[in-house]
């Protein structure tokens, strides 16, 4: 196959490497040219040398990192194309958090889409992921398990609601991740027509005034600071690793929720302690990511972090060669 | 069985047991009959079936789905019932109704075990994710939601009304679905009518004695018996037929054939079910050997020889002795005992006594002695159920200490999840290369006031070595004070002993960790 893309698109240490631009997508160490698919902190590192990205992504790079993250950087909108060395890139939207994007690779004939982290449901945060016909399609595999089946949002926010009118007197503790996943869960609970204000960890404050500044509108939002006994009946949102520390101790009585996947998994609610699980995630399920095969028409898979083997699996059964990439630094992060 | 699957969801996922008591008589209130009796008895282990074996339920599922998928999906999730319920192909819409949790019960009850997967499979069509958990969880057995039979009585208790001995003296007369019990708790019809000759009668508890109590009472109220260290039972023999019962109504008669199989008079008695060994009481550890099991062997029965001492008789024949002060019974009890003659009865001898400060004298012996401690029970008491304030109280026997070094800690569950909250701590002993280790010894959840538990909180988060999970590791700095009432030798400790009760006494923060003690010094506070 003289058009094989594997001639100009290896894994090296510091990641996924396109050689005939001499560039990487995601790298997890500081390189001298990287394209960025969206801010979490395995794919978005602070250190590189030229960065390539949508606007939304630098801004929440910049927020996180500081104004000098990189040595510097340009943004590009969605189907813009950019000339990089000897290929061609381009970006489309991934829908996975604001600004998400997926890194669409022509060289020599072929095409190479890394879709970075995705999911296909609808989400009031960010563009819906596009499915861009290509050559080779690079995909995660997150919640690559027959047994994750993410239910319909409406439905997990609903489920927070009515554990709020039942329990009136208790703290409604909400772990979420702080990029992304927070602002869905209070863009949906604004959608449920829940219009109370929404009290904030600290580690959530400043990417919720980057949402709002980027044009996702919040609703009314308010530090938790001081008091936390007066927060009988509210809405706390924190991330994750905050449910069980001890700042979760001051408050009424909290009911401790999650917004995640992995809350699909009974025993996996159960070891986290969290009484009120929201299975609400930002990746695709098993359902999206195999549906996704067959839209976007690959001949070739390429499989990234997750539950490669299974995906693997299903993809050959379903007649596409299909094979796990392995990228280090890549992990099982709380953003499920 | 759409409520079912719900009540089953809020119960996995709450900790609390009023939140727990609170869901289920809402189940109660708004599920009709039978479906309701058939949940109480799920919960209760009245409802056991093992139709499905984990055989069939892997066969079912592996004929739905990708087998190479399902090995992979149940490695990732580690529960059978789970991996096939969320993995169970959805159709767009359920075709048909939900299966009435009634319905399952009655289908089963009338279908061999061949063919009950066949009705499983299509009841698996019909039900959501959470439906098809519950389901299989039903008929794999072992729901595991943190209910007790005790938690569902006392909910049904709340429900109706009732106190929770009306419900459990009528309990073993009662089948599921439980209809005519529903029906008295809904004040539809009067309590129903069992036979209880041979049922549990709900047993009289007794409440510690507190620092200072006995100046306030008069010892010629009270009259003094051992506190024995087995368990506390109930034996109802009528009619050649007998049961034994543990103080929360369980019936163990099947695993104490030296028992239950030998009490050929017509009496209920109270009393406590100990090992005896050629004339000897022998410690709890040796009936530990038995209990937990539901049949026996005869090694068992030699090696381990099951005695009853009773305390106190409730009925004679037909006469119910409970309304009888104490003295009353006791003349009943000790008349019938000797009139019996059975080596693996007798009776609980009375501590006589003339003035408080003789009785401390006695109470100061029984460690040496060997002996938990005492009990108080008023000579005019009747026998009242629960845990009637001032008519009995226990009297234990002083606590041992020994400080020793914590090791880990260990989030605690409910309010405590934001606090490490469960400590285990070691002692020392000599390793392998003769230089000193740290062995863990016991674990504690209880003992520490809120402030101390807060103080240790935080000095476990800086002085952490490593996490494993919700554990961490510590430095070796900290000196407990454990309090604990015996000490056992123990196979699965490292240590080779194990504590009884232990908690924590107090903080040594004046004692630094390379004083505390050794193992040795514990292993010589092993009884008998």
């Amino acid at each position: 196959m003289s058009k094989d893309p594997r001639r100009w698109l290896t894994v090296k240490p510091q990641g996924l490497y396109c050689a005939a631009g001499d560039f990487y997508v995601d790298p997890t160490r500081p390189v001298a040219r990287a394209v960025i698919t969206h801010g979490h902190a395995d794919h978005a590192r602070a250190g590189h040398g030229k960065v390539l990205a949508t606007a939304e992504t630098l801004a929440i790079m910049q927020s996180r990192f500081g104004e000098d993250c990189w040595g510097s950087a340009q943004a590009v909108g969605f189907g813009e194309r950019i000339e990089i060395g000897g290929a061609s890139v381009s970006l489309a939207p991934a829908g996975h958090v604001l600004g998400s994007a997926q890194a669409v690779l022509d060289h020599d004939g072929g095409r190479v889409v890394v879709s970075g982290d995705y999911k296909r449901r609808r989400d009031p945060t960010c563009a819906g992921f596009e499915p861009v016909p290509c050559d080779v399609f690079v995909t995660e595999a997150t919640f690559a398990l027959p047994v994750f089946r993410h239910p319909d949002d409406a439905g997990e926010i609903a489920k927070l609601l009515d554990s709020l009118r039942l329990f009136p007197n208790r703290t409604h503790l909400v772990g979420a991740y702080a990029l992304g996943k927070a602002q869905r869960v209070i863009r949906l609970l604004r959608e449920a027509g829940y219009d109370r204000t929404i009290f904030l960890h600290g580690a959530l404050e400043a990417l919720c005034t980057l949402y709002e500044g980027l044009g996702v509108a919040l609703g009314p939002l308010e530090p938790v600071a001081g008091s936390k006994k007066d927060k009988a009946g509210e809405i706390v949102m924190c991330p994750p690793g905050a449910l069980n520390d001890r700042w979760a101790a001051g408050f009424p009585d909290p009911v401790t929720a999650m917004a995640s996947g992995w809350m699909r998994v009974r025993q996996r609610a159960r070891q986290r302690g969290v009484e009120l699980p929201l299975i609400l995630s930002d990746h695709a399920d098993w359902d999206e990511l195999t549906r996704t095969l067959h839209d976007v028409g690959a001949p070739q898979v390429w499989i990234t972090h997750g539950r490669e083997e299974a995906l693997a699996h299903y993809a050959q059964q379903a007649g596409f060669q299909a094979e796990a990439l392995s990228l280090v630094g890549f992990e099982e992060g709380e953003d499920g | 069985m759409k409520r079912f699957a719900d009540l089953m969801e809020r119960l996995v996922y709450t900790g609390g047991r009023n939140a727990k008591l609170a869901i289920l008589a809402e189940y109660f209130r708004t599920t009709p009959d039978p479906d309701r009796g058939w949940a109480l008895a799920a919960l209760t282990d009245g409802y056991e079936t093992r139709l499905l074996t984990p055989a069939a339920v892997r066969k079912l599922a592996e004929a739905r789905t990708d087998p190479v998928l399902f090995r992979l999906s149940y490695d990732y999730v580690g529960d059978l019932a789970e991996t096939t319920a969320l993995i169970w192909p959805e159709a767009e819409a359920l075709p048909g109704e939900a299966p009435r949790l009634g319905e399952i019960v009655d289908t089963l009850a009338r279908t061999s075990r061949a063919r009950a997967p066949q009705h499983v499979e299509g009841w698996l069509d019909r039900l959501d994710g959470s439906g098809r958990y519950a389901l299989l969880k039903l008929l794999m057995g072992g729901l595991r939601v943190g209910v007790s039979a005790r938690l569902a009585k006392t909910a049904l208790a709340q429900y109706g009304g009732k106190p929770i001995e009306e419900i459990e003296e009528l309990w073993f007369g009662l089948t599921p679905p439980y209809g005519d019990l529903f029906a008295w708790l809904d004040g539809r019809t009067s309590a129903p009518q069992v036979d209880t000759s041979t049922l549990f009668r709900p047993v009289m508890l007794a409440n510690p004695l507190e620092d200072g109590e006995l100046d306030r009472l008069a010892p010629t109220d009270f009259r003094a018996e051992w506190k024995w260290d087995g368990i506390r039972v109930q034996l109802a023999a009528r009619d050649g037929e007998a049961r034994l019962f543990t103080r929360t109504g369980d019936e163990i008669g099947p695993a104490f054939p030296d028992i239950a199989g030998r009490a050929d008079f017509d009496a209920v008695l109270d009393g406590e079910l100990l090992v005896r060994r050629e004339g000897e009481i022998r410690p709890f550890n040796d009936l530990q050997q038995r209990l937990g099991r539901k049949s026996v062997t005869a090694a068992m029965l030699r090696d381990y020889p099951a005695h009853l001492r009773v305390y106190d008789i409730l009925f004679r024949g037909d006469r119910d002795l409970r309304p009888d002060p104490f003295e009353t019974r006791r003349a009943e009890l000790e008349a019938f005992v000797t009139g019996l003659n059975r080596d693996w009865l007798d009776l609980s001898p009375l501590v006589p006594f003339d003035d408080w400060d003789a009785l401390r004298a006695i109470w100061d012996g029984t460690r040496e002695a060997g002996i938990e401690g005492l009990m108080l029970k008023r000579v005019d008491a009747s026998y009242t159920a629960g845990r009637p304030k001032g008519p009995w109280f226990k009297w234990k026997r002083a606590p041992l200490t020994a400080d020793c070094v914590l090791m880990y800690a260990q989030r605690g569950h409910g309010k405590r999840s934001s606090l490490y909250s469960d400590f285990t701590f070691g002692c020392w002993r000599d390793g392998p290369d003769g230089a000193p280790e740290l062995v863990p010894v016991g674990k504690a959840y209880s003992g520490y006031t809120d402030a101390e538990l807060k103080e240790i909180d935080r000095w476990i988060r800086r002085n952490t070595v490593e996490k494993f999970g919700p554990v961490r590791s510590v430095i070796p700095e900290i000196v407990l004070e454990v309090a604990f009432d015996s000490v056992h030798p123990s196979k699965r400790h490292k240590s080779g002993i194990a504590m009884r009760f232990p908690r924590i006494h107090r903080l040594r923060t004046d004692k630094p960790a390379e004083e505390a003690d050794r193992v040795e010094t514990l292993a010589a506070m092993i009884e008998g």
